[in-house]
């Protein structure tokens, strides 16, 4: 989470931080550095209801709500997948759910994540994105009716 | 079109290699290294040619035509139903039936014969190490019919326990349908014992032959079993079209499968007398296209002999099997003595995807995963592995190159 930052502003730093990794050799490694750096998610949380279907790994994905903005944790057992997703933590995480509704997420195209991963790894990325904002429209939802 | 490909007792690679259009293509910005063979093999230029000529020269809907198109189709897709016969030795074409592939073959074996024969408390034997188009059928129609499905354990090496399999068998064993080599672990099973112990209890035998007939000789009249499967694209060939060969006696006693055009020899609305053998399981226009340009694919395998095929095969797979055994941590799932040319391994602390995704990213080319073959992974208690297959056209160098990528994958992802 960024604080302060909006989900535009931290598009555009990843956009940034990708623009100086010339090869996929180094964009991976860096993919590889973000996925074992996003903390390990505690084993109560990977639980068949955290889980987002993908087709080799897995995903969980928890959030919570704190004061009206949405927060995100994820985990995978593969490390390339945790990378991705933790992206998509740091890009979401900490807003309001309107904000992460309304989120185009233009980040992924621009570093070329779609036109590189495999139709299938790219479905568990779009899978994921749908899954952040499944959540916030929930709690979009419960805010109106309290 | 290739006139002759002029090889020596060793296979020359490089010749065989041009006859191959897709692998001068890049991938990431290298040249390709297909190891995905046991999926589906590449396509030689012999087949891609045989299918642009029959749409461009003689494209017509088969057998009951009266016109030369019609006379021209029919005989070049029923030439290719004499080659399956001869590939296989099955003794007539009559036991050569066209599918859409593997899967369908023993689908249909299992909707109409399954159907028709088995009853409550029968039992149907597979083994432990089926890719899951050869156990889901069989579920489906157990639970429809109350018959019970059985499971030929195997043990660390990836080898079916024999002895187990002898306990299995009784009276009410209907069917055994097991399949010739594993996928997932590249294991040859002793399909000969399989049968003959079948046989003895009066079971019938259908044997999964998709990863075998592309590698070993098949001669279904000395194996004697009763079903065999396969399809045509992991031989060279197209996607979407595979052969069922049956013993004529049980094919001809079985009901069809699906109804339509083509199976029939009359109809009127009171009732339809089926067509002979093998065109009563065969409805509707089949894919004369593929079946024609099949042909091909077998020719031109013909023309270089398995044989030699197969000892380049296994040079690469030892080869290979040398090499990966000499990275620390890393596992080979699959030892059994008689493998085909294919290898599938794990390694500490890593996901199979990880290492699929870096090694695409070289232009290596793996499949990673359950392999659809679930149960195998649950036995040795893993999420999948890395599979790496080999064919005709794959070179030590491309295994060097698939081992340098490892090497730098490891060294990533650790």
């Amino acid at each position: 989470m960024e604080e302060n930052k909006t989900i535009q502003q931290i598009e555009e730093e990843i956009v940034e931080e990708f623009s100086f990794l010339d090869t996929w050799d180094e964009k991976y490694e860096y993919i590889i550095d973000l996925g074992k750096r996003l903390p390990d998610l505690d084993e109560k949380y990977k639980v068949e209801e955290n889980t987002v279907k993908g087709c080799q790994s897995t995903v969980w994905l928890v959030a919570s709500n704190e004061n009206g903005l949405v927060h995100f944790k994820a985990d995978s057992n593969t490390v390339i997948t945790k990378g991705l997703i933790s992206m998509l933590v740091r890009v979401l995480s900490g807003h309001t759910p309107d904000e992460i509704i309304d989120a185009k997420l233009e980040f992924i195209d621009k570093i070329g994540m779609t036109t590189h991963l495999a139709q299938t790894r790219s479905n568990g990325l779009r899978a994921m994105v749908r899954n952040m904002k499944t959540y916030a429209i929930g709690y979009k939802a419960m805010q109106k009716t309290v | 079109m290739i006139k002759s490909l002029t090889i020596p007792d060793t296979l020359d690679v490089e010749a065989i290699r041009r006859q191959f259009p897709v692998l001068n293509r890049e991938v990431k910005g290298r040249r390709l290294v297909y190891f995905d063979n046991a999926a589906t093999s590449q396509k030689p230029q012999a087949m891609i040619d045989s299918l642009v000529d029959y749409y461009s020269n003689y494209n017509a809907n088969i057998h009951r035509g009266i016109h030369t198109l019609a006379e021209e189709a029919t005989a070049a897709f029923e030439a290719t139903r004499d080659a399956c016969k001869d590939l296989i030795n099955a003794s007539s074409r009559e036991e050569v039936i066209f599918t859409r592939g593997t899967t369908d073959g023993i689908n249909l074996v299992a909707y109409t014969w399954g159907r028709k024969n088995l009853g409550k408390g029968d039992e149907v034997i597979i083994t432990a190490m089926e890719h899951h188009s050869n156990i889901v059928p069989w579920q489906i129609i157990c639970e429809e019919k109350g018959a019970v499905l059985k499971v030929i354990p195997i043990d660390d090496n990836g080898e079916l326990l024999m002895d187990e399999y002898r306990k299995l068998l009784n009276p009410k064993t209907k069917i055994v349908s097991a399949v010739h080599v594993s996928n997932a672990l590249g294991t040859v099973n002793p399909v000969r014992d399989i049968i003959d112990l079948a046989h003895q209890a009066g079971a019938l035998v259908l044997i999964d032959g998709a990863q075998s007939t592309v590698h070993l000789d098949i001669d279904v009249q000395a194996l004697d079993c009763d079903f065999f499967a396969f399809s045509a694209h992991k031989l060279y060939g197209p996607t979407g079209i595979g052969v069922l060969y049956g013993k004529k006696a049980i094919l001809e006693a079985m009901p069809p499968f699906q109804g339509g055009g083509e199976m029939i020899k009359e109809v009127t609305f009171e009732k339809t007398i089926y067509n002979d053998l093998p065109y009563k399981f065969e409805a509707g226009t089949p894919n004369i296209a593929d079946t024609i340009a099949f042909g091909a694919s077998l020719k031109f395998t013909a023309d270089i002999g398995k044989e030699k095929i197969r000892r380049h095969e296994q040079e690469i797979l030892l080869y290979a099997t040398e090499l990966l055994k000499q990275i620390p941590g890393l596992r080979i799932i699959g030892t059994a003595n008689e493998k085909i040319s294919l290898v599938s391994f794990v390694i500490d602390g890593i996901h199979p995807q990880d290492i699929g995704i870096l090694l695409d990213n070289r232009g290596v080319a793996v499949r990673t995963g359950h392999h659809c073959v679930e149960p195998v992974m649950v036995r040795f208690c893993i999420p999948g592995t890395v599979r790496a297959s080999f064919a005709m056209y794959n070179t030590k160098e491309e295994v060097d190159e698939m081992i340098t990528g490892l090497h730098k994958a490891i060294k990533l992802l650790k």
